[in-house]
C-alpha cells in the first residue's frame, strides 16, 4: 500500500463494517434471527465468508459473529508522521470490507433488494436455446440486474476458464469517462474473451448505465455480468473467485490461505477502477489484493509497484487523459493491454480480419428478428456446413470464394440458402479430424459480434445483424474468420485452408447432397468406434490448472465429463500439441472387461492424479469411479432405496430425491475426490452402451432431470430401443413428478421401472 | 595491565565532538569535563589497549606463564604455538559470550516454568499463539490443553536443553534442512548448551586441545549452542511471557529523561524485572507514592538491551546505548539506575556517588561494590518491583540540579519475525514473498544486519551511522538489534519517514508500500536469533537459494566490544553469513614479524568459508566494510542468477504524484482539483 491508499482503505473499511452492523441490527429486529439468508442457487452459502471463515451461514442470527470477526480485522488509519507499518493492516481491513459487503448483500437479498432493480433493463439470455427468437426466461426477471452468480454458471464457465478460452475476469468498478469509452473498454475485454463483472458508480452513474444506454447486451451469454450499480455488489466477483477455488481446486471452506493463493496462482482476474476512487473502492480493492488481484485505475492514484501479494504490480495508475491514442477505442485498447500485462493474463487470440469486433465473448450474442439484416437456414431457407480434407496441392490457402448472389441481393430481414464448404489440407491432417474441426465452425462464426450461429451440419442457422451489415460485414467474411481461426487454433495439423460459400440454390442443392453423404459416413464410423476397437484411450488434464489432482480418461464410448472433449477431440489435440494435456494411454492387457480396467489405465490413474487415486474403473460408479474437476454436465448418484441411480443436470436447480440440489451434490462430486456412488459425467455418456455398464447400465436410471429428457429425446429413444424397452424413458421419474425418495419408490413401482427387479446395486 | 597504563605516555584527550557523533553525548561529555569527572570515553583515552593482548598473543592459562609470544618461532613454556594460544583465547571468549546469552535464556525458562505453575507473582502468558506454535514445533501436544499445561512442558524441554548431555539442542530443527545436514556432517550440532561451554573451557585448560583448527571447530559448536540454543530460547520465552513485539512508537536518547518525574533507568539485558517495573510504575499505589513525593509520577527508561526489551514491547523510551550509561547519571535527573546482567560498568557506582542516583543491583549473579542490592526473585516480582520504585521515589527529594540534554528522536521498533511475516501480507496472506520478490527484482539489493555494541575506542555511533546511511542509499534493507539499533534510532533511521528520503529508489518503494522504516529494529542482542529465523524463512519462501549462505546478505558489528559479540559472529558465520566486525581481529597477530600469528584469522576467513559458506573478518575502515558488503551482496545476487542491481529501474510508485498534483492545483477550485485527479467525470 501507499500510506495514502492505506489511509483511505482503512477508513472505508471502518465505515462499511459499521454500516453492515447497523443494517444487521435493523434486520434482526425487523425479521428475526431465524430468517434464512442465502444467495441464489449456490451450495457455498455466503461464499466469501464460507471460504475465508469456514462458516456455513444460513440465518440472519449467525451474522453478528461474522461481523465481530470483520471488526477484529480493522485498524486505525496510519499517522500523519511516525507511522507504523500499514500493509498487513490494510489487507486485513480489505478482508473486513469483503466480509461486511457480503453480509450487506445477504441482508439485501432478505429484503428483496437484490438483484438490484433497474426498470427497463433485460439480461442477455441463458445458455441453452434452439432459436434466437425464443425468450426462454433463462435471463432472469426483467427490470433487474444480475446480482450474485449462481453455481450453474460458474460450472458452465469452468471448462473455458481452465482450458484458457476464457483467460480470466475483470471486475470493473465505477463509471467510464464517456459512454464511448465504456463500450470500447468492454469490447476490448470481450475480444480477449475476458469476463467482465460490472459494478459501482461515480456520482450515481454506473458503467452499467453507460453500456445499457449504448445497447450493449449484458448477461452471462455476452461475458458481461452487471452485478449492481454500487461498489458493494463487486463482492460477487470475489464470491465467484472463492467458489472457483472450492469447486475446481478441491478446497474446503475455511482454507482461507489456500483459497487466496489458489486465486493468485490460477485465476487471472484484476480490478479495473474507472473514475474517482473513493474510500470504499480503495477498501474493496485492498480486499481484492488479498486474492492476488491487482488494481488498475484510469485516474491518478498512488501506484504500488513492488510485487509479492500479487504476482506483478499491486496498483497501477493509468490516467485516461494521459493514455496515448487518437480516440477512445485506442485508449481502451492500451488500458486493457496494461491490465493484461499487470495480471500476467495469457491471451490466446487470433487476429481475425473482419469489420466487426471479434472474440468468444460475442459467442452468446443473440440477433433478434427485429435487429436482423438476413438469415441463412431456419424456417425460410437451407444452410449447411461441411469441412473436408483435401490434398495439399488441391487447396489454395486463403482462397475465399462466394459462388452465387451476394448479401446485397437479400431483402431486409429476408433469408437465403447458403452452404459453407471448408477444404483443409495438412501433412498431419487425418480424416478422423474432419468432424472435430467442423464442429469448431459454430464457435468461430459466433465469435463475430452481430453474427449468430446455431446448430451444425445441415441444420445450421446463421443470422447477420443490421449493425454488422452496416459496418460492412459480407459473406466473404465467414471465409476470413474460418481461415484465420483454423490457422491459429489448429495450425499444427492444418497447413492450408480454402473456403467456398455457395449461395446459388442449385449449387447448394448439389453440395448439400455431398455433405450429407459425408455426415452419414461419419455417423457409421463413429458407431464403429468403440472402446474395444482402439488400443489407446486419452488422458485429459486440461483441468489440472484448476483441479490439480483430477484426471479424465477419455475413451471412444466415454467422453470427458465437461462434454467438450471426446476421444477424437483428444486425438486431434494430441496431434496438435504432443506435449499438451491430452496424452495417449496405451491400454495394454485388459484386466477386467466388465468394470473396465486395463493395465494402462491403472498405471495412468495413479500417475495422473499424483497418487491421490489408486485405480479407476471406466464403467462403474460403485467401485473406483472416475473423479471430476467441477465442470461436469451432469451428476450421477446412487439412490440405494431405489436400487438405481439418478442423473441431475447442471441446469436443473430443483430438489432431487437425494435431498440435495445440484449445487450441493457438486461439492461431493468435484475437486478430484473419488467418492463411490457419486460421479460427474458428460451428458452424452448417458447414451453410451458403456454407461455404468458394470453396474447394470442405463436401466439403473430411476430419476433424471427433465431438461435432459427433453434435450436428448432422440438419443434417449435409441437407448430405450437398445435396452429392449421402448417405454423405458417414461418409466424414469423427474423433478416434475418426484422430488424425494419417499415419492420415488411408489412412482417407480407404479411405472414398473426395471431397476426394482435388478440385482442389488451394492 | 596496571603497569601498562603507567608506562604508556598520556594520550591526547578527544574532544566531545571527536568522541561521539551524538549531540546529547557531546553535551554530557562537555559537562563531565567541566565537572572533572571521568567516563569510559576519557578512560579509553587515558588507557591504551595492551598491544599484545589486543592481538591474542599472550597466554595466561597456567602458572608457567603468562607467556607473551611476540617473536617468530618462539612458543609458550609448554610449547604451545601462537596459533594454539590465539585459538584458545578466541574460544574462551566465545564460551563466555555463549554462556552469558544462554544463562539469560535459562533464567527465562525457569520463569516460564514458574508462571506455568502459578508461582510467579504478577506474570502471565501474554502470547498464547506463539506458545502453541513454538510448542508444536517441538512436538509438544497443544490440542485441548491449557496454556499453562503447554508452557510447563515447554519450560521442561527448554530447561533440559542446558544440561542435556547427548543428542541435539532442540531449536536446531528450525534451521534450513540443508544447513542442519551440513552441521551434522561436520559434527558441530550442539548436544547441550552447558556441555559445549564446559567442553570449551576443558579443551583450553593447560595441556588439552592444541590444534587451532580443532579448537575453532569447537568454537562453532559452542557458538551454535548460543544462537540456535540459549539465545533462541531466551527470545521465544520473552515473547511468550511478555508478548511478541509489533511496531509501536517510542523515543530514544537522553532527552527522554523527565524533569518533573521520578526517573528510573533500567540497564542490562533481561526483560523479567524490567517488564514488572513497567507494570509497577503504572500501579496507582506507586503513582500516588510518587505524587506524594512531589513528582508527577515514575518515568521509566532504559539503557542497552533491557531498554530494547521494553521499548519494542511497550514503547518505553530508551535513554541511550551502552556508552550512555554513565552519561545518564551525569544528567543529575536519575533517581535510580536498576541493573541486572551484562555490560554494566563498575564505574557507575563511583560516578553515582557524586550525584543522588542510586545504583540498584538486582541479579543474584551481579553485585557491584558500593551499590544497593535488592535481589530479584520472579516468585515475588511485583512486590520487589514496587520496593525498587519506592526506593527511587524516596530518593527524588535528594535530586539537585539537572542537565537533561534536549535531544531525543522518535522511532518505531518491534519487528519480530512474526510481525514481518504479517506486515508483508496481512492475517490471511502473511509470507516473506514480497521481501523475496523485492530482492529478486532488485528493488532491494540485499539485506544487512548491523548489530552489536558501541565502543569508546571508536567515535561513538559513527561507524553504525556511516554504514547504515551508505547501505540505505544503495537500496540495502537494514535490520538491527541491540546498541546498534539505538544508534540508528537516535539518527531517525527507525521511522517510516526515513524510508522516503534517506534511501535508494527501490528500497523507497518497498518502504512506502509496507509503511516500514528502512532500518528494522528487531530487538535486543539475544534477538539476533530473530535474524536467523528471518533468513531461514526467506530461504523457505523460495527464490533465494536453498540455504542461508546463498542469500544476498551480510552481518556487521562495526563498534563491537563484548565477548557475546564474538559468539554471535561465530554462530552467524556457521549459519552461512559473511560477518564483518569493526576494529582489529583480537586474535590476529603481526604477520610481518610472527607469520604464524595470522593462521587463526586466515582460517576464520578461508577455512570457515569453505566449510560453512560464511566468513569472519575484522576491518578498521567503515568505508571498506561498505565496499565489501556491497561486493558480497552483488556476488550472491549473481550466483543466484538475479538481475544486476540497477536503481534506475525503480522508484515510480508511491504517494509523491498526489503531492505534486496537490501542489500544482493549490488555490484551484474543488472542481478543478477533482478534474486534475479524476479527469472529466462522465456527465449524464
Amino acid at each position: 500500500m501507499s500510506r495514502y491508499i492505506a489511509t483511505r482503505a482503512i477508513r472505508g473499511a471502518n465505515a462499511l463494517v459499521s454500516e453492515a452492523e447497523a443494517m444487521l441490527e435493523q434486520a434482526l429486529g425487523e425479521r428475526g434471527p431465524e430468517t434464512p439468508v442465502a444467495f441464489p442457487n449456490t451450495a457455498y452459502y455466503l461464499p466469501v465468508i464460507f471460504g475465508m471463515m469456514g462458516k456455513e451461514i444460513g440465518q440472519l442470527g449467525e451474522l453478528p459473529g461474522i461481523l465481530a470477526h470483520a471488526r477484529s480485522l480493522l485498524h486505525p488509519t496510519p499517522s500523519e508522521e511516525h507511522w507504523t507499518p500499514y500493509l498487513g493492516e490494510t489487507l486485513d481491513s480489505g478482508m473486513a470490507t469483503l466480509i461486511a459487503a457480503e453480509v450487506i448483500e445477504a441482508i439485501r437479498y432478505v429484503y428483496g433488494l437484490q438483484p438490484e432493480s433497474m426498470p427497463g433493463f433485460k439480461l442477455a439470455g441463458g445458455t441453452a436455446f434452439t432459436s434466437p427468437d425464443s425468450d426462454g426466461g433463462d435471463g432472469g426477471p426483467d427490470g433487474h440486474l444480475n446480482g450474485a452468480i449462481d453455481d450453474i454458471q460458474l460450472r458452465s464457465w469452468g471448462i473455458q476458464l481452465v482450458d484458457g478460452r476464457m483467460p480470466g475476469f475483470a471486475a470493473i468498478v465505477g463509471c467510464a469517462r464517456s459512454n464511448e469509452a465504456a463500450v470500447q473498454i468492454v469490447r476490448q475485454l470481450q475480444q480477449r474473451n475476458i469476463l467482465c463483472f460490472l459494478s459501482g458508480n461515480v456520482n450515481g452513474r454506473s458503467i452499467i448505465d453507460q453500456l445499457a444506454e449504448e445497447g450493449v447486451e449484458l448477461g452471462y451469454d455476452t461475458y458481461t455480468v452487471p452485478f449492481g450499480r454500487d461498489t458493494i455488489s463487486a463482492i460477487y466477483a470475489l464470491g465467484f473467485a472463492t467458489r472457483s477455488a472450492l469447486t475446481f481446486g478441491g478446497l474446503k471452506g475455511g482454507q482461507a490461505r489456500e483459497i487466496l493463493t489458489y486465486n493468485k496462482d490460477r485465476v487471472f482476474a484484476f480490478v479495473l477502477a474507472l473514475g474517482e476512487v473513493d474510500d470504499l473502492k480503495y477498501s474493496a480493492a485492498a480486499g481484492a489484493i488479498n486474492f492476488g488481484f491487482p488494481v488498475i485505475a484510469d485516474t491518478v492514484i498512488p501506484q504500488i509497484l513492488p510485487t509479492g501479494v500479487t504476482t506483478y504490480e499491486h496498483v497501477v495508475s493509468m490516467p485516461w487523459n494521459e493514455i496515448e491514442g487518437a480516440d477512445d477505442s485506442e485508449k481502451a485498447k492500451r488500458l486493457v493491454q496494461k491490465c493484461i500485462e499487470v495480471r500476467g493474463v495469457k491471451i490466446r487470440m487470433a487476429d481475425v480480419p473482419v469489420p466487426v469486433p471479434y472474440g468468444s465473448a460475442f459467442e452468446g450474442e443473440v440477433v433478434r428478428k427485429a435487429d436482423m439484416r438476413a438469415e441463412f437456414g431456419g424456417r425460410g431457407s437451407r444452410c449447411f456446413e461441411h469441412l473436408k480434407m483435401a490434398k495439399l496441392d488441391d487447396v489454395t490457402d486463403g482462397k475465399i470464394e462466394v459462388v452465387g448472389p451476394d448479401l446485397s441481393t437479400v431483402e431486409d430481414q429476408g433469408s437465403m440458402d447458403m452452404g459453407i464448404v471448408v477444404e483443409v489440407a495438412g501433412r498431419k491432417m487425418e480424416q478422423d479430424f474432419e468432424p472435430v474441426l467442423e464442429r469448431q465452425i459454430h464457435y468461430f462464426v459466433n465469435g463475430a459480434s452481430g453474427i449468430q450461429h446455431i446448430g451444425q451440419r445441415d441444420i445450421t442457422w446463421i443470422r447477420i445483424s443490421k449493425k454488422a451489415a452496416d459496418v460492412g460485414f459480407s459473406l466473404e467474411d465467414f471465409g476470413k474468420i474460418l481461415h484465420a481461426r483454423f490457422h491459429s487454433d489448429f495450425g499444427a495439423i492444418v497447413d492450408k485452408v480454402q473456403v467456398t460459400i455457395f449461395t446459388d440454390p442449385a449449387l447448394v442443392e448439389g453440395r448439400l447432397a455431398e455433405a450429407r453423404r459425408a455426415y452419414d459416413f461419419r455417423n457409421r464410423r463413429l458407431a464403429d468406434l468403440t472402446d474395444d476397437a482402439v488400443d489407446e484411450f486419452y488422458s485429459c488434464t486440461l483441468c489440472q490448472s484448476f483441479a490439480p489432482n483430477h484426471v479424465c480418461i477419455v475413451s471412444p464410448e466415454r467422453l470427458g465429463l465437461c462434454g467438450a472433449y471426446n476421444w477424437l477431440d483428444c486425438k486431434a489435440s494430441f496431434s496438435i500439441n504432443p506435449t499438451g494435456p491430452n496424452q495417449p494411454i496405451r491400454l495394454g492387457r485388459k484386466l477386467d472387461a466388465v468394470s473396465g480396467y486395463w493395465e494402462g489405465t491403472k498405471d495412468y490413474a495413479r500417475i495422473g492424479s499424483h497418487g491421490v487415486v489408486e485405480e479407476v474403473a471406466m464403467y462403474s460408479i460403485m467401485q473406483n469411479p472416475m473423479t471430476a474437476c467441477g465442470c461436469f454436465e451432469c451428476i450421477v448418484m446412487v439412490i440405494p432405496e431405489a436400487n438405481g441411480v439418478m442423473v441431475v443436470s447442471r441446469e436443473d436447480t430443483s430438489m432431487t430425491p437425494a435431498g440435495m440440489t445440484f449445487s450441493t451434490l457438486a461439492g461431493m462430486a468435484g475437486g478430484g475426490i473419488q467418492t463411490p456412488g457419486v460421479m460427474g459425467v458428460g451428458k452424452y455418456y448417458l447414451i453410451s452402451p458403456k454407461f455404468i455398464s458394470a453396474d447394470g447400465g442405463f436401466k439403473r436410471v430411476v430419476w433424471m432431470s427433465s431438461v435432459l429428457k427433453e434435450a436428448m429425446a432422440r438419443e434417449l429413444e435409441v437407448v430405450a430401443e437398445r435396452a429392449g424397452d421402448a417405454e423405458l424413458i417414461e418409466r424414469i421419474a423427474d423433478e416434475r413428478s418426484v422430488t424425494s425418495v419417499d415419492e420415488l419408490l411408489p412412482w417407480l413401482e407404479a411405472h414398473a421401472h426395471p431397476a426394482l427387479a435388478m440385482d442389488p446395486i451394492f | 595491565m596496571a603497569d601498562e597504563e603507567t608506562r604508556t605516555p598520556r594520550r591526547k584527550r578527544r574532544t566531545p565532538e571527536e568522541a561521539s557523533i551524538d549531540p546529547a553525548v557531546r553535551e554530557m561529555l562537555a559537562c563531565a569535563d567541566l565537572m572533572g569527572l571521568g567516563t569510559a570515553f576519557s578512560r579509553a583515552d587515558a588507557l591504551a589497549p595492551c598491544n599484545i593482548g589486543a592481538v591474542g598473543m599472550c597466554c595466561s592459562l597456567c602458572a608457567m606463564g603468562p607467556c607473551r609470544l611476540t617473536k617468530e618461532g618462539i612458543t609458550g613454556v609448554c610449547g604451545a604455538t601462537i596459533d594454539t594460544i590465539q585459538a584458545r583465547n578466541f574460544i574462551r571468549s566465545v564460551a563466555a559470550g555463549s554462556a552469558a546469552h544462554s544463562d539469560h535464556g535459562r533464567d527465562l525458562a525457569f520463569t516460564l516454568k514458574a508462571v506455568a505453575n502459578g508461582e510467579a507473582e504478577g506474570y502471565s502468558i501474554r502470547d498464547v499463539a506463539k506458545l502453541r506454535t513454538v510448542a508444536a514445533e517441538y512436538g509438544i501436544a497443544v490440542k485441548g490443553r491449557t496454556p499453562e499445561e503447554i508452557a510447563n512442558d515447554l519450560a521442561d524441554l527448554y530447561i533440559a536443553q542446558f544440561g542435556q548431555q547427548r543428542g541435539t539442542v532442540a531449536p536446531v530443527v528450525r534451521a534450513p534442512k540443508k544447513r542442519q545436514n551440513l552441521w551434522n556432517e561436520l559434527g558441530v550440532v550442539p548436544r547441550g548448551v552447558d556441555r559445549e561451554v564446559v567442553e570449551a573451557l576443558h579443551r583450553t585448560h593447560m595441556g588439552d586441545d592444541q590444534d587451532h583448527v580443532h579448537l575453532l571447530h569447537h568454537a562453532v559448536r559452542t557458538a551454535l549452542a548460543d544462537g540456535w540454543g540459549g539465545s533462541m530460547i531466551a527470545t521465544d520465552v520473552s515473547d511468550i511471557l511478555f508478548g511478541t513485539p509489533a511496531p509501536v512508537l517510542g523515543e530514544a536518547n537522553l532527552g527522554v529523561l523527565k524533569d518533573d518525574m521520578v526517573n528510573v533507568v533500567v540497564h542490562g539485558h533481561e526483560p523479567t524485572l524490567s517488564q514488572m517495573l513497567v507494570a509497577a510504575s503504572q500501579d496507582p499505589e506507586i503513582v500516588a507514592y510518587a505524587k506524594a513525593a512531589g513528582a508527577g509520577g515514575v518515568s521509566l527508561s532504559g539503557i542497552c538491551c533491557t531498554a530494547n526489551e521494553i521499548l519494542m514491547r511497550q514503547g518505553i523510551p530508551a535513554a541511550g546505548n551502552f556508552l550512555q550509561q554513565e552519561l545518564a547519571i551525569l544528567t543529575g535527573a536519575v533517581e535510580a539506575m536498576v541493573v541486572d546482567v551484562q555490560c554494566i560498568m563498575q564505574a557507575l557506582v563511583v560516578l553515582a556517588e557524586g550525584f543522588h542516583t542510586k545504583i540498584i543491583t538486582t541479579s543474584p549473579k551481579v553485585k557491584l561494590k558500593g551499590a544497593t542490592h535488592i535481589e530479584f526473585d520472579e516468585h515475588r516480582a511485583l512486590t520487589i518491583a514496587k520496593d525498587i520504585l519506592k526506593a527511587a521515589i524516596d530518593n527524588y527529594p535528594n535530586r539537585g540540579e539537572t542537565r537533561i540534554p534536549a535531544y531525543k528522536n522518535s522511532l518505531i521498533p518491534g519487528f519480530s519475525h512474526e510481525y514481518i511475516n504479517y506486515m508483508l501480507g496481512g492475517s490471511y496472506r502473511a509470507s516473506f514473498r514480497p521481501l523475496n520478490d523485492a530482492i529478486m527484482a532488485g528493488r532491494i539489493r540485499g539485506v544487512a544486519a548491523i548489530v552489536g555494541c558501541t565502543n569508546p575506542r571508536i567515535q561513538h555511533d559513527s561507524s553504525h551511522a556511516a554504514i547504515t546511511e551508505a547501505l540505505l542509499k544503495q537500496d540495502v534493507l537494514v535490520v538491527e538489534t541491540g546498541c546498534s539499533a539505538i544508534a540508528s534510532a537516535k539518527l531517525g533511521f527507525l521511522l517510516g519517514d526515513a524510508g522516503l528520503d534517506r534511501v535508494g529508489p527501490g528500497l523507497r518503494e518497498v518502504c512506502e508500500t509496507v509503511g516500514i522504516p528502512p532500518v528494522l529494529h528487531m530487538g535486543s542482542c539475544v534477538d539476533n536469533t530473530r535474524i536467523l529465523t528471518v533468513l531461514t524463512q526467506m530461504v523457505a519462501e523460495g527464490g533465494l537459494g536453498d540455504d542461508i549462505d546463498q542469500v544476498p546478505a551480510v552481518g556487521l558489528a562495526p563498534e563491537w566490544m563484548s565477548e557475546k559479540a564474538l559468539s554471535i559472529a561465530t554462530y552467524c558465520v556457521a549459519s552461512g553469513a559473511y560477518v564483518m566486525m569493526g576494529g582489529h581481529n583480537p586474535v590476529e597477530g603481526r604477520g610481518d614479524t610472527v607469520p604464524d600469528s595470522v593462521l587463526v584469522s586466515d582460517y576464520m576467513r578461508g577455512g570457515w568459508e569453505e566449510a560453512y559458506g560464511g566468513k569472519l573478518e575484522f576491518l578498521d575502515d567503515p568505508q571498506e566494510m561498505i565496499r565489501r558488503a556491497l561486493a558480497h551482496i552483488d556476488a550472491k545476487r549473481e550466483a543466484l542468477g538475479l538481475p544486476k542491481y540497477d536503481p534506475t529501474l525503480f522508484g515510480r510508485s508511491g504517494d509523491a504524484r498526489l503531492g505534486e498534483i496537490e501542489e500544482e492545483t493549490r488555490g484551484a477550485s474543488l472542481e478543478e482539483r477533482q478534474a486534475a485527479l479524476y479527469g472529466q467525470v462522465a456527465a449524464r
